[in-house]
């Protein structure tokens, strides 16, 4: 394969499981632990994450079991105050942080730009194991005692007056704040310096772009933060008097130093989820991306804006009322970009073919979630309303809204796009959309009525609250019982699908990019020989044409049927079908 | 079922907020209805095989593309601005205001009226109609006071005053909560925010709210007793001398900082000189608070004395204009970093720093204005 586009599926052989793939060309558990393989540290981050997701979602488990009652008595108030610490902080800095750049970002930026690895897959690793070190430090603590700060570790609680164990914590995400700027780093290189003949910027598919743009982020942001942390530590072992006002500090200075890091860092979270929207989009519009250079700039443009509206989280705190202006019309203009991209991407559906599968649905499920999402920020972004609104329940449903509603849907129309690519299997079409609709339906549930209760009041972090606020917490608890429902779902039609799933082949979506263009998994080192791009990123013109003719040879899944090709079933899908056989 | 949607309006505040938050309501169901119905319109009119007219599709157009950047931040522009009004006046109290010292600490509120010296805690009593201005100080963590139905907060921080004030308009009893994470008992921390007519206030002032003594020391009785109690007379008398500058006529002034700089005499001013006087201090006048215990040994006099002995300080400048604090938001940082003047222990002044007292002597008058 010295050069694309390929016809998809030219790939395709009867025998596509018995050929060596990142898989199966070894076995052992030090082939593994010890690979420098981009694909397969993939799948050990994606393995990972996916723990963390679920013991962070059992703390959000109870604390919904405990909001059901105004005066809860099956936690105490130490316990509440445990769980939503421990749910933010295994979420926020072990589970959205790393979510779709360590995995998807991981096993497909290489092979999009055409390259065989990261720019140093040592330093990939070595990524993965500080990832590991950290969580287990933070799960250790977490186990042993928990930590009571929430995940914004404010001064002097966590300084001075916390009894719980804060320097165990702050070490571990200390570490993953480290794996984190070496995954940056190493996209950063691999972006700039291996990108494969003719893969101009301007050529690079939009998650490419995402990444990127996110890799500036981790490696800019995290070290301010690792070291106001690190101060923290200082402040509380050794008594150095950095933010406690008592010895002469500063609490407001954390504040400053704190959201540095975790403003832009919610763009870590929702960025790759919008490179993946685009990637996704496009494919099932059989549509060239409406705007390709809009939608690239402005995920630099949310990137660098992102550094500079941090202090929208200190409205309240007594800033500079001028401070507090610059950035609340910062923090306006960074909604801009974001207007882009969702105007873009509908505008891509428009006068597409489009093909509503499961990866679609999410889509979709995510630009909703996310307008919704990103307009309820500007509320907080209002000097005037914010008042109102800040440290309440608004603020919870609002970055939920952004951060499940927009990073995990899209982090889920991501997984199902590539899983084919990934596992080189099919997941169940029809299982994949009830999971999404139920999904929908539970995170509507469980967060808009999260909304009212903020616009009534309602402070966040409040074990015992008024029992006027009653229903809503209800309403709310009984969605997210619906959302882990939708959850649970894609777990097990996953595993089930890595055995039974139907054999998708190189290309099972007819989609462009050079990750369709090699077999499903991939080949250990990616490309037999370095390919050359002769031609922009989502050319779908031909495919476009040929599906508007009655032509779907293209798809190798889920095909419509229409006259052409009714009658005579595709060879590809046959010999599908038969090497199914073969491998049961 | 009790769902309620809207919470109660009982403050000016509250009335300049509401608007900005219904029409933004109104712009993100259009926009939210908007990207729904083009998303769906594509899913159903242009689904996979449905023969529809797909001449000409566009993958890109600059008018397209400046319309919808220009429309969003014109609009967003447009909600900015007006915004920013209500936030701007929560920074300039008017005159008049009733003050209200707030003292918060875990898991309590602990309020002090300043003119009537009634203190209550958990509870506040305002008489409806009258502005309030309300200054607070945390004594351990960060605190967030908060009434939902003036739709005002503000964070109660540890070692800083912090003001927010706003005039109540309904009779009723609100909720106060505590905004920002304090630790425990956090959702504990709070109580209600009683408005009553002016009748109803009157005859609960008169009473104090309990059957306790009538009669109540205001803060800056109290603070006379506590600048007498630490020493602080020592020093500072009616008139500049050798030991340290009067205090009359501080409060509210400019002054020049050792080593360069101005500074606003406001109330974080007069604390950080106070707490840290090491920070900076009035140009010409020798290092004496440094050596002084009340500074070094925080925690020695408790945040209760410290807001009287302020309100004391500033009492004694009664005509200065700017003892209303509006700067006090505008520069907090200023105020809080570029601090002191000094005051001081006579015997610790006299053993310590005779020489330097009197080397500058001669260079301490005007410089206090």
């Amino acid at each position: 394969m010295s050069s694309i586009p390929l016809q998809p599926g030219a790939l395709g052989t009867p025998n596509e499981q018995a050929r060596e793939n990142y898989l199966n060309i070894k076995h052992t558990v030090a082939s593994w632990l010890l690979t420098k393989d981009h694909k397969r540290i993939a799948v050990l981050y994606g393995l990972s994450i996916s723990i963390m997701f679920f013991l962070g979602g059992l703390a959000a488990a109870g604390i919904r079991v405990a909001l059901v009652r105004p005066h809860d008595t099956f936690f105490s108030s130490e316990a509440y105050n445990k769980l939503f610490s421990a749910h933010g902080i295994i979420m926020v800095f072990f589970f959205l942080v790393p979510s779709i750049p360590a995995t998807l970002g991981n096993f497909l930026l290489p092979i999009m730009i055409g390259a065989r690895d990261l720019a140093f897959p040592r330093l990939n690793l070595l990524s993965w194991y500080i990832y590991i070190i950290g969580a287990l430090i933070t799960l250790g603590a977490i186990a042993t005692g928990g930590i009571d700060t929430g995940w914004t570790f404010y001064v002097p609680y966590s300084s001075v007056y916390s009894n719980t164990d804060v320097v165990a914590v702050i070490v571990g995400v200390f570490f993953a704040g480290f794996a984190s700027i070496f995954t940056g780093i190493n996209f950063l290189v691999t972006v700039h310096k291996m990108r494969a003949p003719g893969m101009t910027w301007f050529r690079m598919p939009l998650f490419v772009w995402a990444m990127y743009a996110t890799s500036i982020v981790m490696v800019l942001g995290t070290p301010v933060v690792a070291i106001t942390l690190l101060l923290v530590v200082l402040e509380r072992v050794f008594g150095v008097c950095i933010f406690n006002p008592a010895c002469g500090g500063d609490p407001i200075l954390f504040e400053h130093l704190f959201w540095f890091y975790s403003h832009p860092a919610v763009y870590i979270m929702i960025l790759p989820s919008m490179g993946v929207i685009s990637e996704v989009i496009t494919c099932f519009s059989r549509k060239r991306v409406f705007g390709y250079e809009f939608v690239a700039f402005s995920s630099m443009a949310i990137a660098l804006l992102g550094f500079f509206v941090w202090g929208h989280h200190m409205f309240v705190t007594g800033e500079s009322m001028y401070g507090g202006m610059v950035f609340s019309i910062i923090t306006f203009l960074i909604a801009v970009p974001s207007a882009i991209k969702v105007f873009n991407w509908s505008a891509t559906m428009y006068k597409g073919n489009v093909w509503l599968s499961a990866p679609l649905l999410y889509a979709i499920g995510f630009i909703f979630l996310f307008t919704i999402g990103g307009l309820t920020g500007l509320y907080l972004a209002s000097l005037a309303v914010d008042v109102h609104l800040n440290m309440t329940y608004f603020v919870v449903a609002h970055f939920h809204y952004v951060m499940v509603g927009g990073a995990i849907f899209g982090y889920m129309a991501g997984m199902h796009f590539w899983w084919p690519k990934i596992t080189g299997r099919m997941y169940p079409e029809g299982w994949a959309k009830l999971a999404c609709i139920i999904m929908f339906v539970g995170f509507n549930l469980t967060f808009f009525p999260q909304f009212i209760l903020g616009f009534l009041g309602m402070p966040r972090r409040y074990h015992f609250y008024p029992p006027e606020y009653q229903m809503w917490n209800i309403l709310s608890s009984a969605g997210a019982s619906v959302l882990a429902v939708g959850f649970a779902i894609p777990f097990f039609y996953w595993m089930w699908s890595l055995k039974y799933g139907e054999l998708a082949g190189p290309n099972p979506w007819g989609a462009k990019g050079l990750e369709w263009a090699i077999p499903s998994p991939p080949p250990s080192h990616n490309f037999d020989s370095v390919p050359i791009v002769t031609e922009e990123a989502y050319a779908y013109e031909e495919i476009y044409a040929r599906e508007l003719a009655g032509d779907y040879s293209d798809s190798q899944v889920d095909r419509p049927v229409s006259p052409l090709n009714t009658e005579q079933p595709d060879q590809k899908t046959l010999e599908d079908h038969s090497s199914t056989e073969e491998s049961l | 079922m009790n769902l309620p949607v809207i919470p109660e309006q009982a403050s000016t505040y509250a009335q300049q907020m509401d608007p900005i938050f219904w029409t933004m309501v109104i712009l993100t169901i259009v926009f939210t209805l908007l990207v729904t119905f083009i998303m769906l319109f594509c899913i159903v009119r242009f689904r996979r095989g449905a023969k529809v007219n797909r001449s000409n599709p566009s993958t890109g157009n600059l008018y397209l593309e400046l319309t919808w950047s220009i429309i969003p931040m014109i609009l967003g522009l447009f909600i900015y601005a007006w915004s920013c009004k209500p936030y701007a006046e929560v920074y300039s109290p008017p005159h008049g205001c009733n003050n209200i010292f707030l003292i918060g600490k875990r898991w309590m509120w602990h309020f002090q009226h300043t003119r009537s010296g009634i203190r209550e805690n958990n509870q506040l009593h305002l008489e409806v109609g009258k502005p309030v201005k309300v200054t607070m100080i945390s004594q351990d963590v960060i605190h967030g006071f908060y009434v939902p139905a003036f739709r005002v907060k503000r964070d109660c921080l540890p070692g800083r005053y912090n003001t927010v004030w706003f005039t109540p308009t309904r009779v009723g009893k609100y909720y106060l909560f505590c905004s920002e994470y304090c630790g425990t008992n956090h959702s504990e921390m709070g109580g209600y925010v009683y408005v009553m007519t002016p009748q109803d206030y009157a005859k609960w002032r008169t009473t104090g709210g309990s059957t306790e003594t009538q009669q109540h020391e205001t803060p800056v009785e109290i603070g006379q007793g506590v600048f007498q109690k630490y020493g602080c007379s020592n020093c500072h008398a009616d008139k500049d001398n050798v030991h340290g500058p009067s205090l009359v006529g501080l409060y509210g002034t400019q002054v020049q900082l050792q080593g360069g700089g101005v500074a606003h005499v406001d109330t974080n001013f007069l604390r950080t000189a106070i707490v840290f006087p090491q920070k900076q201090r009035i140009s010409g006048w020798p290092p004496t608070m440094e050596g002084y215990p009340v500074g070094n040994a925080a925690g020695e006099m408790s945040e209760e004395e410290m807001l009287d002995l302020i309100a004391y300080i500033k009492s004694l400048s009664p005509n200065n204009s700017f003892s209303h604090t509006g700067k006090q938001g505008a520069a907090p940082k200023t105020s809080h970093h570029l601090a002191a003047h000094h005051a001081g222990n006579t015997h610790v002044a006299l053993l310590a720093h005779t020489d330097t007292v009197q080397s500058t002597l001669h260079k301490s008058e005007g410089k206090l204005q």
